[in-house]
């Protein structure tokens, strides 16, 4: 036992969406701009509530949700941790400015409370349709980062960690939730300020007339000064250079386009957030993430209990897909199975791994309802 | 100012890394706004760091690129957006947005009307050349009714905005229309809607020999600078016209000038107010 005494954390009764936001304030988010949608509304409610008693903190509701987007990246190019929430409509306007986003380097969070689709489809019903759209939602090839919580304390520590990876790497960072996890009231902890690192963007420290904003670091990531710090520079969607010029010279557009890419996959290890639940010796894996993993945790439980030797990979990350976790309870098992609420999101990407390799099924299901235990547990012992 | 002061001027505000020449075609208007641009914010004597220029998408939009401010070339309609998470984010910043007329009247039309009615601080400056421009000259929302476009080959139909009274009607703190033929005046406006608080917009007639004029039976880029020099007239001058004498004439000048405090201000004022428990 350490001697030094332990400062008790802080316990509270939240909703995943009030989780986000608490989340995003230890953060150190100081700016939201959105529009408000079901089930997402709670989390721009408390960033309206709070944000005004923080430092510099601020708030605004935009006229749409690309105006919500656009407001974000304009207050995180003038160097504020910025945020936004929203649901399947909101997110499928936001597409111009992810990509935006993308190209121009800006760190940024984007929470999407996923509902039934397609188009308004089910307002308060739990969904998983928008995994894919979340790799893929913006024109261009593109690196993104998408990450998932399945329950309410993952819903703060996530957030916390997609700010620290879009500071880390300079880009938007999708979080997806779904409406179980989003309205579920749990009793969570917060951490104390030397529990959890926050990182912030690494900001140039040359004189400015050295100073290129996209110029190849060690990293790939360049120093990012704010808007008004004594560093102008261009910020532009056009492909550019290294001093952020348009630029349409081959060499420099794969130049960029490469980096953007390079920058997130070389360091997968630090960006693949997963948990391996019971699978050291195990015949039957389940691969779940968000309210399913948590069938899916109940249901292995039960069929360990009837002496199935079965095991969970919960996905946090979904984007960039961890690859190398999936072939290692893949090596052991037998048989994957992929629960989701959708009719194959995530399934597609194991599938491309797997090559054939073991038996891969799936569940799916579309009627609005949560994938239980039971379904779970019943495909486990009958495989 | 004497001529060599003038073109000294514009060097002291260049950006000498970048490759020139410019994308705008001979007689485009586009450059005496920049260069308009760059005399206002001389003449208020403002530090390049504190100045953002939020540029939106078409010729308009490549303005940004070539001074030496903090610029941010943003999507099509949408740079009023990021201008006000800037602003918001950064209040002691002068953020001026330069936008065409498509990408400030159609696509962004709903943030125009909101950037007004949330009186943002910052200076919108609307160049109207009628058409669009990049794109290859397709009909805008200021397409003159009858007047000829790529997509209005047998003339067009709809109605034109009027950009000062939307404006206005939004409850703009400042509004002004100017041409890129009367510069004096037109750097009067810009220079008064950068320093007066809240949402100012000048909406300033700029020619497109390329895609409006040739199309429309201008021989030169010369007589459309005379077409703004016979027809942009005073407001005043506009007012005393018989109703049928107003037809093609535009009225300029300042339209609307308040001084309420911009969102900006208003915010962080609530918020100092929340912070010292009042
Ligand atoms: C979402 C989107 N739709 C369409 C376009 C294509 N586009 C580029 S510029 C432009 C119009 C430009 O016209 P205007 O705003 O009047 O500016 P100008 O070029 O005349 O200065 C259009 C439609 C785009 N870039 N993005
Ligand atoms: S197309 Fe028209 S608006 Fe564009 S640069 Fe040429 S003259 Fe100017």
């Amino acid at each position: 036992m350490p001697r030094t005494k332990r400062v008790k954390r802080k316990e509270i009764f939240a909703l995943g969406n009030e989780a986000v936001a608490e989340g995003a304030l230890l953060a150190g988010c100081s700016f939201y701009a959105g529009y408000p949608i079901t089930p997402s509304s709670e989390i721009m409610e408390i960033m309206a509530q709070r944000l005004p008693s923080i430092k510099q903190g601020c708030f605004v509701q935009m006229e749409d949700e690309i105006g919500g987007l656009g407001a974000v990246i304009g207050a995180s190019l003038a160097g504020r941790k910025a945020m936004t929430a929203t649901s399947g409509p909101g997110i499928s306007l936001m597409q111009e400015h992810i990509g935006y986003g993308c190209i121009t380097e800006t760190p940024l969070v984007i929470v999407n409370v996923m509902r039934g689709g397609p188009s308004t489809g089910l307002p308060t019903s739990p969904a998983q349709g928008d995994v894919q759209q979340a790799r893929w939602g913006t024109h261009g090839d593109h690196s993104i980062i998408v990450l998932s919580a399945s329950n309410v304390q993952e819903c703060l520590n996530m957030t916390i960690e997609a700010f620290n990876l879009a500071e880390k790497y300079r880009t938007p960072v999708i979080l997806l939730l779904d409406e179980i996890t989003a309205h579920t009231r749990e009793k969570i902890e917060i951490p104390n300020p030397d529990e959890y690192e926050v990182f912030n963007r690494i900001v140039p420290t040359m004189p400015p007339e050295w100073y290129k904003p996209y110029e190849e670091t060690v990293r790939g990531v360049p120093p990012m000064p704010a808007i008004g710090s004594g560093y102008r520079f261009h910020v532009t969607g056009l492909t550019h250079d290294v001093n952020g010029f348009p630029t349409s010279r081959s060499d420099e557009v794969r130049e960029l386009n490469e980096r953007l890419f390079r920058k997130i996959d070389q360091f997968l290890h630090d960006v693949q957030i997963v948990e391996e639940i019971s699978t050291e010796d195990v015949d039957v894996a389940v691969i779940a993430y968000g309210c399913v993993a948590r069938s899916a945790e109940l249901a292995v439980k039960q069929a360990r209990d009837v002496g199935v030797k079965a095991g969970l990979l919960k996905l946090s990350t979904l984007f960039p897909y961890p690859r190398k976790a999936t072939e290692k309870v893949m090596s052991r098992a037998k048989t994957i199975i992929v629960p989701e609420m959708n009719m194959g999101q995530i399934s597609r990407e194991v599938k491309r791994v797997n090559n054939g390799q073991v038996s891969v099924r799936t569940i799916n299901k579309v009627d609005g309802q949560i994938i239980t235990p039971a379904e779970i547990f019943k495909v486990i012992t009958r495989v | 100012m004497n001529e060599i002061q003038g073109t000294q001027l514009i060097h002291k505000y260049l950006r000498h890394n970048k490759k020139f020449p410019h994308v705008f075609c001979p007689g485009c208007g586009h450059g005496i706004v920049l260069g308009s641009l760059v005399r206002s914010i001389d003449a208020l004597g403002l530090a390049k760091d504190d100045v953002c220029i939020v540029a939106g998408i078409g010729c308009s939009g490549r303005l940004a690129v070539y001074v030496d401010f903090n610029t941010v070339h943003t999507t099509h309609g949408r740079a009023l957006t990021f201008a006000t998470g800037i602003k918001m984010a950064r209040p002691e910043m002068n953020v001026i947005v330069v936008m065409g007329d498509g990408d400030s009247m159609a696509i962004g039309g709903n943030h125009l009307i909101h950037a007004a009615r949330r009186n943002i601080g910052v200076t919108a400056l609307i160049l109207n050349n009628n058409i669009y421009g990049m794109t290859g000259g397709q009909c805008s929302p200021t397409t003159p009714s009858g007047s000829f476009s790529m997509t209005s080959p047998y003339g067009q139909m709809e109605q034109s905005f009027d950009c000062v009274e939307l404006c206005r009607a939004a409850k703009a703190n400042y509004v002004a229309r100017g041409s890129v033929f009367h510069v004096n005046e037109l750097d009067k406006m810009v220079t008064e809607a950068i320093s007066n608080p809240g949402f100012g917009v000048v909406e300033i007639m700029t020619p497109c020999f390329t895609q409006f004029g040739r199309k429309n039976k201008y021989k030169s880029p010369v007589e459309m600078f005379n077409y703004l020099k016979k027809n942009v007239i005073s407001q005043e001058r506009y007012n005393d016209l018989s109703e049928s004498d107003r037809d093609g004439k535009i009225p300029s000048g300042v339209f609307v000038k308040k001084s309420e405090p911009g969102i900006e201000e208003k915010y962080y004022a609530m918020a100092r107010q929340v912070q010292e428990g009042i």
